[in-house]
């Protein structure tokens, strides 16, 4: 490990922070600026971050703010670059298959702490870092943020006494870079617990106002109706593995299964149609063809009676619901396309266990 | 800057086009990310994208990067950007 050997303090010491955008990593590293050290954050996309995505793909809400990447515009707040990182990839497996197994839905948080920590202390090494930072606080998340999981972090992520936690560090063990006089120790805080006011009061001091709200949660995992839709996926294919298009698909539309066999992903607005209609290979598209009415996937392994029933309940979802017969067509890619003329299916006939 | 389709900006020619349709925020920045590594200080990376965030993100990532943003630009319900790459 190519660690700094001496106590000298280097110039500039240089720190590397995982910034989510959220108010604690934008405290975390805030508190470190001030202290004259050079700070520089990494951002990690694992394909499951809610941020802005549903704002990409619905119709935006009257006087909603526009889609913004938080972390993005944090460090542009704090005037800091930000290393956006891709690790999709290798989330796979930790998604799949955590050893320390998921929270309260398919979140594996202390599995997603440790990968995270463990990649950034990576770059910190090869990028030239003296240490790692993040805006844990101890206490304010079941599963990843307690006194017995702060230590798992730490051993099992490789970053040991090299990384540090500036909200929360008076209640932990001197870290490398306090322990070097890196770090004036009495210049960062204790705070513990779910209580956010001495955060918000942190915040009002440094001039810190624009920050999202800590409601929105990390990441699509912790959803319980969008872990519901990947456990089905799963389930019905056999497999835990998943693509990154299958995980975006999962944010989009209503989904129906009228059978193991095949699922359906309705449309519910027009920005929504617009992002279905870009998934059409390896699937079918059902859509009206004289009327409005949503884009439907259908995905699986649909036989023609099954793409007929896609077509009648697509239909239902259409401005033809009330109609005794609307005119669907089922394009299956690469130029075959087929008009049914379909009964659109009466409320009744749509079973409660179809929707995912 | 943003523009509208009919506002008379004259987009520059790009080193490089990315194409980051149907991906979703943050990926067309890490994509751009990717291509302007390759290019050599004032020469500019077109990127196409769905995701309407670009047009918030791509400035943000261009100023805390140190890249120069030139615009983007609205074309039906894709968003084009172009970015020259910083020293
Ligand atoms: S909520 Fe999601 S991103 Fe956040 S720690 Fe848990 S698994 Fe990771």
């Amino acid at each position: 490990m190519n660690m700094p050997s001496t106590t000298d303090r280097p110039t500039p010491v240089r720190a590397l922070g995982l910034l989510s955008g959220g108010l604690d990593s934008t405290l975390a590293a805030r508190l470190l600026m001030d202290q004259g050290i050079e700070v520089e954050c990494v951002n990690f996309h694992t394909g499951f971050c809610i941020q802005s995505h549903t704002g990409a793909m619905r119709n935006p809400k009257p006087g909603a703010p526009p889609p913004r990447h938080d972390a993005l515009h944090a460090a542009g707040n704090l005037g800091i670059r930000l290393h956006l990182v891709d690790i999709a990839e290798d989330y796979v497996r930790i998604v799949t298959d955590p050893k320390h197994g998921y929270g309260k839905n398919l979140n594996p948080c202390l599995d997603c702490k440790i990968f995270m920590v463990q990649k950034a202390f990576e770059m910190m090494q090869t990028m030239g870092f003296h240490f790692l930072f993040t805006g844990e606080v101890l206490g304010q998340r079941p599963m990843s943020q307690r006194r017995d999981t702060f230590p798992v972090i730490d051993r099992e992520s490789g970053a040991g006494g090299w990384l540090l936690r500036p909200l929360t560090a008076l209640r932990m063990p001197l870290t490398e870079p306090e322990k070097r006089g890196w770090v004036d120790r009495d210049r960062l805080m204790g705070f513990s617990g779910r209580n956010r006011k001495p955060q918000m009061a942190l915040a009002a001091q440094m001039g810190i106002q624009d920050y999202p709200s800590p409601a929105g949660g990390c990441c699509f995992l912790t959803d319980e109706n969008y872990a519901r839709k990947l456990r089905d996926l799963w389930e019905y294919r056999g497999s835990r593995a998943y693509a990154m298009e299958d995980i975006l698909l999962l944010k989009a539309g209503r989904h129906l299964r009228p059978a193991p066999h095949f699922k359906l992903v309705i449309g519910r607005d027009e920005s929504e149609n617009h992002f279905l209609s870009g998934f059409v290979e390896g699937r079918a598209l059902v859509r009206a063809r004289d009327l409005p009415g949503p884009v439907t996937l259908v995905e699986g392994t649909p036989s023609a009676d099954d793409l007929v029933l896609a077509c009648r309940l697509a239909a239902r979802f259409g401005k033809g619901r009330e109609l005794s017969e609307v005119a669907m067509v089922v394009d299956s890619g690469g130029g075959r396309k087929e008009t049914h003329l379909v009964v659109p299916m009466p409320t009744h006939e749509i079973q409660e266990e179809w929707y995912v | 800057m943003s523009v509208s389709e009919d506002s008379g900006f004259d987009p520059p020619t790009p080193a490089c086009v990315v194409d980051a349709r149907r991906l979703l925020c943050p990926m067309p920045i890490i994509k751009v990310d990717a291509a302007i590594r390759n290019l050599e200080p004032d020469q500019v990376v077109e990127v196409r994208a769905t995701d309407p965030g670009l047009e918030h993100d791509l400035p943000a990532w261009c100023r805390v990067n140190g890249h120069r943003f030139l615009g983007v630009r609205r074309a039906g319900r894709e968003v084009v950007g172009w970015v020259a790459r910083g020293e």
